[in-house]
């Protein structure tokens, strides 16, 4: 039950991108065809995941251990970009169908706000190790729920009348608000 | 301080050597030209070439699977630079240009008026866009927009205008239009195209057998544009001068305006650009897709094997045409006679077609001089077998044989071929096609007294040309209808002297449509005549099939025609390398459905030499009509005269061989392409301020 808390709240209640307003750069990129949307969404599930237990081991055995706990940031940048190299050359090496379908967009998100703020929140809410699995899983999906909701609602936008001041991005960035303040209903669910 | 700065030391040598161990571990061989052709292109990862960014694109040019000029911003420099990289010539790669499939924009009514949309895209999801027109541009330009290039704009006739200067080809345009408007294309792919259910072709251009964009040549004409039209018309067909000068025009007879007035005179329009650019003195040079190195044997130098080979030529095959005949032209150099398509003429359109590259063998019969076998180890990939239907019929009856007796289409070839043939003064043609008008007219100028056409049924049936017939009429020929001979008297020398033929009445209409003449008895009637010559049809000579030793020819299947089967859609004969059109393939039939098959089979063959299925192109119309396009009333429309044709007076005529139909005058022919009503496929321009294509 714990773990199930732990994914809708990641999922709904603590949305990555709309409401904690992490990882906006992929969000606005990335959203404007359904397909790369989609291609996103299983990079950062896949990567999330694989950050989420490096960050969690390393916090765990390296920096709390040592009693480095000030240097966790920084080594996370390290470890996290280390691992997105080390997933790409094995990707590209043991399965090149999936290399195919990620490849260009692992690179894109090799220590995304996302990922990092992820990585961190699963520290600070003191997870164990399948938590912050979990949570990571749950995080990332929540991502890639938001970024394909905002895709479809940014295909749709594309066929209707924008007044030109607001065009693009700047639609997009109000778009993104309501469906942020649509998230907000989900406050206290859990 | 310290231990934090030893666990970074440390945890960044983890990483660093688990980075390059892994490096070394999974190591994936990659061609290192992918990177050099990388830093060629613009680098910008825009996704022009339809590839997932720059490097994507860089793995698909050094496999081979796109051209060194696949990025769509890249400088010439660039591109160059990739060429040699990859040890290829720059030009390998044909490039690629967008084209306007619609002529109806604005004029196409609305179907619903509704002013929140401003896309195409959106406007299209609503009941397929407000226009009337289902394949019409919805004219809000979203092709506009996607144009990185500022190559689009939008005309004011509502439809798009490419500016081809500035147009490279990436295709963002065709990605954003929700209908088929917009299309880019190589010349090759543009070349090959033929008409779709789903086009927006007005009717003429649905009928034409060589599928040629008519209005639009029309139109620029009508723009004083003689050079484009001239191209337009090259881009369906190699012979604009002979065909403007022999086609019967199928495609007047489903001009639009032609329902409430009399049709444009399209066939005479055709001919003034052709002969506004022979008269010219220079040739509009005609655009070749690079060298694709395989070598393509085309069989017969008529309007089929010319149009075959102008074709594939184009499209970057090497050619060589052989003829049996000692100069190219086939049927229209020996058998359409000098008055009607002077061989100057023809000899200078051929060139054109020559001067591509193509080379010529003539004097080599097939089956003969050669055969399959020496053409496949000549390195031929494959064959086009465009060999005409040359066998006269023979009316199969008593003293065909005599002195006097010929037959049609030998006759006019030996005429032509320069031959003295002992004329009499007197003749009776027998037949009511246009080799039978041919066989008269070059009789009459022979200088004979009284020359006849036999025909069993009347003027009527008779399946010649108006023109022709009209001109015969002219020129003095008397005709004898509902008469079917049954008999040639000769003398004592064998010489000809009389036909004997029996009277007919009509009878009930047969499969044709046209109504069966039935003999009356014993009316048998006898007609002075000194020259008997049989114009009935001919069949295509495929004594080849017997003479060429080559043990594959067996396998060639022929028709109870004796013309050479093949599957109509794609023309590949029964060997799956041959390929045939023209006359071979149908019998006796017009120069430009022999022109169209021409092309038809050149798409064949180069679908066969890429090694991919030969496959029919999809819903092709193949001169069936689009049901909504043909109409049945015309608004709006004055009626106007139809240009007439010039020609020089019969007395002048039958002296010598000399060119009847005279060209268009410039401004006669201005006036003429005013009366197009530029169609498409269901919107047109009325005369007079009309509402039309309205909602059904």
């Amino acid at each position: 039950m714990e773990y199930f808390e732990i994914f809708i709240a990641g999922v709904f209640i603590n949305n990555i991108l709309l409401a904690q307003f992490l990882g906006n750069c992929p969000f606005l990129g990335t959203s404007k065809k359904m397909e790369t949307a989609v291609g996103m969404a299983m990079a950062v599930i896949f990567v999330l995941v694989m950050a989420g237990m490096i960050t969690w081991i390393v916090d765990t055995y390296l920096l709390k251990a040592l009693d480095v706990e000030y240097l966790r940031t920084v080594s996370f940048i390290l470890v996290i970009a280390s691992l997105v190299q080390f997933v790409e050359m094995f990707l590209k090496k043991s399965i090149p169908g999936l290399y195919a379908g990620l490849g260009i967009f692992l690179p894109l998100i090799t220590t995304n706000c996302a990922v990092m703020g992820a990585c961190l929140l699963n520290i600070s809410n003191e997870y164990s190790f399948l938590g912050a699995l979990v949570s990571s899983f749950s995080y990332a999906v929540g991502f890639g729920l938001a970024l394909i909701l905002f895709a479809g609602v940014r295909e749709r936008i594309n066929l209707a009348r924008v007044p030109k001041p607001l065009q693009d991005t700047s639609i997009a960035l109000v778009t993104a608000g309501v469906i942020a303040l649509t998230f907000m209903s989900f406050k206290g669910m859990v | 301080m310290i231990p934090a700065l030893l666990f970074m030391l440390g945890i960044g040598a983890v990483c660093g050597i688990v980075l390059s161990l892994s490096s070394k571990v999974f190591y994936v061989y990659e061609d290192p030209r992918i990177a050099q052709v990388e830093n060629n292109l613009a680098a910008a990862n825009c996704g022009g070439c339809g590839y997932a960014g720059c490097s994507s694109a860089a793995e698909a040019v050094v496999n081979g699977l796109a051209p060194p000029s696949v990025c769509v911003i890249s400088s010439k420099e660039g591109v160059e630079e990739v060429a040699k990289i990859m040890g290829v010539d720059a030009g390998a790669a044909e490039s690629l240009f967008s084209y306007n499939m619609c002529e109806g924009g604005n004029r196409a009514d609305n179907k619903y008026h509704y002013m929140g949309i401003s896309s195409c895209k959106a406007m299209a999801l609503v009941f397929g866009g407000k226009r009337v027109c289902g394949v019409g541009c919805i004219g809000l330009g979203d092709c506009v927009k996607a144009c990185q290039f500022d190559a689009l704009k939008l005309g004011a006739n509502g439809y798009p205008v490419v500016d081809d200067d500035k147009c490279v080809g990436c295709g963002a345009c065709q990605q954003a239009c929700p209908k088929d408007i917009i299309v880019v294309k190589t010349l090759s792919e543009q070349l090959m195209k033929f008409n779709q259910a789903q086009d927006a072709l007005a009717p003429c251009a649905q009928t034409c057998p060589a599928e040629i964009n008519i209005p639009r040549y029309i139109n620029q004409l009508r723009e004083g544009k003689y050079k484009e039209a001239v191209q337009t018309i090259r881009m369906r067909n190699p012979l604009p001068l002979a065909c403007g000068r022999v086609c019967p025009h199928p495609c007047e007879d489903e001009c639009r305006r032609g329902i409430e007035d009399e049709a444009v005179s399209i066939n005479q329009l055709k001919r003034f650009v052709a002969d506004y650019e022979m008269n010219s003195g220079s040739r509009i040079p005609i655009k070749c897709a690079p060298d694709t190195g395989k070598k393509v044997a085309v069989i017969g130098g008529g309007p089929a094997g010319l149009s075959c080979a102008f074709f594939l030529r184009r499209i970057g095959h090497q050619v060589d045409i052989f003829e049996a005949m000692p100069k190219l032209g086939g049927i229209i150099r020996y058998g359409i006679p000098e008055y009607r398509l002077p061989k100057k003429v023809l000899d200078w359109e051929i060139q054109g077609i020559l001067d591509l590259g193509i080379k010529d063998f003539c004097n080599v019969r097939f089956g003969v001089d050669f055969g399959l076998g020496s053409l496949m180890a000549s390195g031929y990939e494959a064959v086009f077998l465009g060999v005409g239907a040359w066998e006269d019929y023979s009316l199969g009856i008593e003293g065909e044989d005599l002195d006097g007796c010929f037959k049609g289409i030998d006759f006019l070839q030996r005429f032509s071929s320069g031959e003295k043939i002992k004329l009499g003064k007197t003749a009776a043609v027998v037949g009511g096609g246009n080799s039978a008008i041919d066989c008269v007219r070059t009789l009459l100028r022979l200088g004979l007294e009284k020359v006849y056409i036999v025909y069993r049924r009347t003027r009527n049936e008779m399946p010649a040309n108006e023109v022709e017939i009209v001109a015969s009429e002219e020129e003095g020929v008397e005709f004898v209808f509902l008469a079917a001979p049954t008999k040639v008297i000769g003398d004592e020398n064998g010489k000809a002297t009389q036909l004997e033929y029996l009277k007919m009445e009509l009878g009930e209409p047969d499969a044709s449509g046209r109504r069966r003449p039935v003999p009356i008895e014993g009316s048998e009637t006898l007609l002075d005549v000194e020259m008997v010559i049989s114009a009935i049809g001919q069949s295509p000579d495929a004594s080849f099939k017997e003479q060429d030793p080559h043990k594959r020819m067996t396998e060639l299947e022929l028709t109870r025609w004796n013309t050479i089967d093949n599957d109509p859609a794609i023309l590949q004969a029964s060997i799956p390398y041959i390929f045939t059109g023209g006359d071979s393939a149908t019998g006796p039939a017009l120069v430009v459905d022999a022109i169209g098959s021409g092309r038809r089979a050149a798409r064949s063959i180069d679908l066969f030499l890429k090694g991919e299925p030969v496959e029919p192109v999809k819903d092709s119309l193949q001169q069936k009509r689009i049901p909504e396009s043909i109409f049945t009333k015309v608004d709006g429309i004055k009626k106007t005269a139809r240009a007439k044709m010039p020609e020089i007076p019969v007395d002048q005529r039958l002296d010598s061989m000399i060119e009847v139909d005279l060209v268009l005058p410039e401004d006669a022919a201005h006036k003429e392409a005013e009366r197009c009503l530029n169609c498409c496929r269901i919107c047109y321009n009325p005369d007079i301020d009309f509402p039309i294509a309205k909602a059904n």
